[in-house]
């Protein structure tokens, strides 16, 4: 009993990373009806973005977030003005193909510059720390992921709904063109939302790093994990998408308890269920 | 008023199909003039001309855009050692069966999936080709894992000499690409076609006219799928070797597929044949680099995604008004 309840809490703090997947998905198709496909190759390219800053600042990873947020910040304004605003439009086609190259892309030029082996980043003693919970054994790292992700997510919540820019963002969701009669220029604030939104890929990145290998052809699978958590949770409901990454986490790691082959397609059965029975998702949200 | 006359076909469009059935004949004779590696590379741009088509049909035409059909690609391919090795059928039987049962499986696929809009579709598909891989994985009597290879008997079975097999399979891609083309052009033409290109151009006006638009969708789905699993099971065959990974790679049997229609141009039957040309030819001359060659191909369908959306043969067709199958209608003046 106490290893399935062991499984259950494992599953839990899981279920935060793939909500910091998720989190990104689901704010840039909230803004701009965009997703991308690239997404999971842009979290494993944070990844080792913070490698090559922990190898050669020789700093923890931690620290590394430091360099790596604003970096990816960066790229992602530019990624959406110079290349992702061109795509927009009422074609669906055309950002989803685009996003499909850059996946290739992204995901060759990690594998040209790093080869295929698995890489790894060297948390320290965080890795192995853990704390006693009335015989349920929690690791360090990831109850601190789970913390991040439910402060991102409150953060994400805060920028959204209480301060200017995250009106901007809701006006340019409503209807583009009126805020922009309004006087926002939705190009940029396009560009700041992916800005933000890889900002989150960014922490994801660095605490998936720390927490498993990881190597470049890995990106489909955790954009894979982020949708489906979106979806679980409902579309445009960030707490929602923090439940979906639960429901997820704790759906793998009890099928991996029943068997080790079993993990991951435990976590897309319960996703499909949850499409079969609520195809809007468990907490989707309610138009005012 | 009777000076004018309306015409789907025309000369380049006949001129083509002279010259079309003229280049079939020379390559179904390849096995007497082409060498063993011509011949395995010409298999290879078939399977691949026909899976752009059938990506072409679904997300060009009924606005399905797949980033799963490799889930059709590997079942094909599971399907044609299953059959074999126990069903004990002969290969080409058991690939058509794969065929009969993706599109059994597609039914109930889509139900799900379809509940997924645009974007989101997408992935729901890749969602579905990871179900298919993780459970073939699974599957210890096929491998596994790690997978299988074709006992030699049943390969015998397509041929007793290497040369003849060789020749066989070789036809059986050649045959396959005819028959998905036509069938493609065929449906395109048809009433049901009519109402694809009506959806295509916009699903509201569409539905104001009664046409079925989920109905319409499903059976392109389904089509799409059935036959995607049969060039599945001919890729296989020519491998003789399959395994989870090889068989739901979604660089392999989707990436590629997506760049060869994008390239050539979305949405036109023309588009995907210069594609895969193209595809092929920067592959050949490309070959040695291997992920340069990928970051090229991710750049060049970047760029003609945002500067020629239409694609190559979009270029062409609206330079020269060159139509090689003829789908739409023209107003010509008799006189």
């Amino acid at each position: 009993m106490i290893e399935w309840t062991g499984a259950i809490v494992q599953g839990i703090l899981l279920g935060g990373l793939y909500a910091l997947f998720a989190a990104g998905l689901s704010l840039i198709f909230g803004v701009m009806r965009l997703v991308n496909i690239a997404h999971g190759d842009l979290i494993i390219l944070a990844a080792y973005m913070g490698l090559t800053t922990t190898v050669l600042l020789d700093v923890h990873p931690f620290l590394a977030l430091l360099i790596v947020v604003p970096v990816m910040a960066g790229l992602g304004y530019v990624l959406q003005r110079g290349i992702l605003n061109r795509t927009l439009g009422d074609d669906i086609l055309p950002p989803l193909l685009v996003t499909f190259g850059l996946s290739v892309i992204i995901q060759n030029v990690l594998l040209e510059t790093y080869t295929a082996d698995p890489r790894k980043l060297a948390g320290g003693a965080i890795e192995t720390a853990s704390v006693d919970l009335g015989g349920i054994t929690l690791g360090v790292l990831p109850l601190l992921t789970f913390g991040i992700a439910v402060a991102v997510i409150a953060v994400l919540q805060f920028i959204f709904y209480r301060t200017s820019l995250g009106r901007g963002f809701r006006a340019v969701s409503d209807n583009q063109d009126i805020a922009q009669l309004m006087g926002l220029n939705k190009a940029h604030v396009f560009g700041v939302a992916m800005a933000l939104a890889l900002a989150v890929v960014a922490i994801a990145g660095i605490l998936l790093g720390m927490r498993t290998s990881f190597d470049p052809a890995i990106g489909g699978g955790r954009l894979i994990f982020g949708f489906e958590a979106v979806i679980i949770g409902g579309l445009g409901n960030l707490w929602g998408t923090l439940v979906g990454g639960v429901i997820l986490g704790v759906a793998q790691t009890i099928g991996a308890k029943i068997d080790p082959g079993f993990q991951i397609l435990a976590g897309h059965i319960a996703f499909l269920i949850v499409l079969a029975i609520r195809p809007n998702g468990l907490f989707p949200r309610v138009e005012h | 008023m009777s000076g004018w006359v309306v015409t789907r076909s025309t000369r380049a469009s006949r001129a083509a199909m002279v010259i079309g059935l003229f280049a079939m004949v020379v390559l179904a004779a390849a096995p007497w003039w082409a060498g063993r590696a011509d011949l395995r590379l010409m298999g290879e741009i078939y399977l691949y001309l026909s899976l752009a088509c059938l990506w072409n049909l679904m997300a060009g035409y009924a606005g399905l855009v797949s980033v799963g059909q490799q889930a059709y690609v590997g079942f094909g391919g599971y399907m044609l050692f299953a059959l074999t090795v126990f069903g004990g059928f002969h290969p080409v039987t058991a690939i058509v069966l794969g065929g009969v049962l993706a599109a059994l499986v597609s039914v109930p696929v889509a139900a799900l999936i379809f509940r997924l809009r645009g974007a989101y579709f997408a992935i729901g598909t890749w969602v579905i080709a990871e179900v298919f891989r993780l459970s073939f994985a699974q599957i210890q009597a096929l491998g596994g894992g790690s997978g299988s290879s074709l006992p030699v008997a049943i390969v015998k079975e397509i041929g007793a000499k290497k040369a003849a097999r060789e020749a066989m399979s070789y036809w059986l891609a050649l045959g396959a690409a005819l028959i998905v083309m036509l069938s493609v052009y065929l449906f395109l033409r048809s009433r049901r076609g009519l109402a694809l290109t009506a959806i295509r151009d916009s699903e509201t006006a569409a539905a104001g006219l009664g046409i079925d638009i989920w109905r319409t969708k499903l059976e392109v789905y389904v089509v799409a799928s059935a036959f995607t699993a049969v060039i599945g099971g001919l890729i296989f065959l020519q491998k003789l070797r399959i395994s989870p990974d090889a068989a739901f790679s979604v660089n392999d049997w989707t990436a590629f597929v997506i760049f060869i229609v994008v390239i050539g141009g979305i949405g036109t039957l023309e588009g995907p044949i210069i594609g895969t040309l193209l595809f092929f030819a920067l592959r050949e001359v490309l070959a040695d680099f291997g992920t340069i060659y990928l970051m090229v191909l991710g750049v060049v369908a970047i760029v003609v995604m945002l500067k020629a959306p239409r694609g190559v043969w979009g270029l062409i067709r609206d330079r020269y008004d060159l139509e090689f199958f003829p789908l739409s209608y023209r107003v010509r003046n008799k006189d």
